[in-house]
């Protein structure tokens, strides 16, 4: 089991100087100061934050006629989970590589942790965020313990040793702090790869593919503790290609491919792409089911499926009890009536879907 | 924010222990000293006074000292991005707010405090072997002229060329073998001519060392700026330019 984060408090020391017009009110050193008199250790939800953690407007990038990703625009807001979801070569990585300031973007713009993109404030925005790549990441030839000294030595955090012992924590690491990381299965590379990540208690933390290669065990670790840093308010930025993982632990999504597709919580997704429907299923068909489901309020029509029919409705709540009134009064013997509910993975199949055509055309 | 002493420093602290758990490394730093000092003493403690050639096997001898300047930090520093590139632990690091300047000076120092360690010490072995063994006539002439010199002057400079080519063609390359043996071709032309010198096919004089190490000093400040031009973190993880 992975243990909540300790005083994983999303603030840090006011930011460094930027580059002018940059919103960087939103990680105030008052709430700085009043985590730090929490002291180390506590837990220490945050409070509402103004402003997003991302916002994101018409940017592009290409490599040569290559277009890696276009004219993409989101908002995440602070302590959400946002899932970036596409098929291969969608954009994913190079998306978060642009944000987390490793790739220059060809055009458009974005603001990161309040900060705005630019190479002059690079240095500045990546102080405030933290990267979690697919592979993790670590000198196998050091221990964990030195792997994690090194990386706040780069953020020069003057309580490292304070803050490696809370992250070793987190992840629930701290018996295996002096092994190797060569010695490590690659699930605990992961999660010593999450421990880093936290290290400097980024405004925004970026995961792209964070269970990749993991059993399912390690996989449940790992979304056990997004759900805890979602609980403290961490924003979280995490590209998958797991459907279900995206589904369970993300508060909205988007799905891109190269182009952004769409952007919404999964039920606001499911209720964009697709209508509203019941499926009746019966002991025996209808003699008259035109004149019966078409008499029904809010049914816009019906197809017969296998022991039943299938309705295409404007309102569930509307329909499902007139029809089941209808039907009990027709004298059919109704097994069930339900209300089919379509998976995040239905979207994105019939967005990548819709794409592949489109291409074909 | 500005260049930041505490982030080289976690850098280097962080190099020198892998270079210390890397068993090629630790062999090439052991290795090559053992090798460069063994020749060069036979060679002067059994040369004599009357060798008409002993002024030429001196330099000889000397020119030994420096390889190991030269080839130590390229066989070092072409791990230096091609094998973090190799580990994937380029890109977290890039994530993190160092700046290529601060990352490619700590590489340097990394590489360049082992070998200036190394390459003194060797020399000093090398003298104090020469001064207890070796003839008189031998001991004079290497220690009359612009000998000691040309190796305190040029072993600094001649590693911080080496280093920078070594970073220049990790950034560049994609496989750390080929990345040492092209590190190795490119560090030796310096050292060429200071074999010119150190073989009296150009006069020796203290003027002229100072000269060329005034000149080589400003080639390795222009590698470093060119180095940190080339690198390009956008190409080192896409594989792709601008």
């Amino acid at each position: 089991m992975v243990s909540r984060p300790a005083s994983l408090s999303c603030v840090e020391a006011p930011p460094p100087s930027v580059e002018p017009g940059a919103g960087v009110g939103s990680h105030s050193g008052q709430l700085a100061k009043s985590a730090q008199a929490e002291g180390p250790g506590r837990l220490r939800p945050l409070g509402h934050q103004r402003g997003a953690a991302l916002v994101v407007e018409h940017l592009t990038k290409r490599f040569g006629d290559r277009v890696a990703f276009d004219d993409v625009s989101f908002e995440v807001g602070y302590g959400e989970v946002f899932g970036f979801l596409g098929p291969n070569g969608a954009g994913k990585t190079t998306t978060v590589r642009t944000l987390a300031t490793l790739i220059a973007p060809s055009s458009g713009s974005a603001v990161v942790a309040g900060i705005p993109l630019s190479a002059k404030n690079a240095p500045a925005v990546r102080s405030r965020i933290s990267m979690m790549p697919e592979s993790p990441g670590l000198y196998l030839r050091l221990s964990v313990t030195e792997n994690l000294q090194f990386f706040a030595g780069l953020y020069e955090l003057d309580d490292a040793s304070k803050r490696i012992g809370r992250a070793l924590k987190a992840v629930n690491l701290e018996d295996r702090a002096d092994d190797l990381c060569g010695s490590l299965s690659k699930g605990l590379r992961q999660r010593v790869a999450l421990a880093r990540a936290l290290l400097n208690d980024p405004a925004v933390l970026f995961l792209d593919e964070p269970t990749s290669g993991l059993d399912p065990l390690a996989t449940r670790e790992v979304h056990e503790l997004i759900a805890s840093l979602r609980e403290h308010g961490v924003t979280i930025f995490l590209t998958t290609h797991r459907l279900e993982e995206a589904e369970r632990l993300c508060d909205r999504v988007a799905i891109l491919n190269t182009r952004l597709r769409m952007v919404g919580r999964p039920d606001e997704l499911r209720a964009r792409l697709f209508r509203h429907s019941l499926e009746v299923r019966l002991r025996a068909p209808l003699r008259h089911p035109e004149a019966l489901l078409r008499a029904l309020p809010a049914v816009e029509g019906w197809e017969p499926m296998p022991s039943g029919y299938r309705l295409a409705v404007t309102d569930p709540e509307v329909a499902a009890p007139a029809l089941a009134r209808a039907l009990v009064g027709a004298g059919a013997e109704i097994l069930s009536i339900t209300e089919p509910r379509h998976s995040l993975e239905d979207v994105y199949l019939e967005l990548v879907d819709e794409d592949v055509e489109a291409k074909a055309r | 924010m500005s260049f930041s002493r505490a982030r080289v420093s976690a850098v280097v602290r962080k190099e020198l222990r892998d270079y210390r758990r890397n068993r090629f490394v630790v062999a090439t730093m052991a290795a090559l000293p053992l090798l460069f000092i063994t020749l060069p003493t036979i060679q002067l403690v059994a040369a004599n006074a009357t060798a008409k050639a002993l002024s030429l096997r001196i330099g000889l001898s000397l020119l030994y000292m420096l390889v190991v300047p030269v080839t130590m930090p390229s066989v070092v520093c072409a791990y230096a991005v091609v094998g973090e590139r190799e580990q994937g632990t380029l890109e977290p690091v890039l994530s993190t707010p160092v700046r290529r300047e601060e990352l490619l000076v700590a590489k340097a120092l990394a590489a360049f405090l082992p070998t200036l360690v190394i390459a003194y010490a060797v020399f000093g072995a090398f003298l104090a072997i020469a001064a207890a063994f070796a003839h008189p006539a031998v001991v004079s002439t290497i220690f009359a002229g612009s000998h000691v010199l040309v190796q305190v002057l040029f072993t600094p400079l001649l590693a911080g060329w080496a280093i920078w080519v070594g970073v220049a063609v990790s950034s560049r390359c994609t496989d750390v073998r080929v990345a040492q043996q092209l590190s190795v071709l490119g560090s030796v032309p310096p050292l060429v001519i200071v074999a010119l010198m150190s073989l009296n096919v150009v006069p020796e004089s203290t003027a002229l060392a100072i000269g060329l190490a005034a000149a080589l000093l400003a080639f390795d400040l222009l590698a470093w700026r060119v180095v940190a031009f080339m690198f390009d973190s956008e190409r080192l993880l896409t594989g792709q330019r601008r």
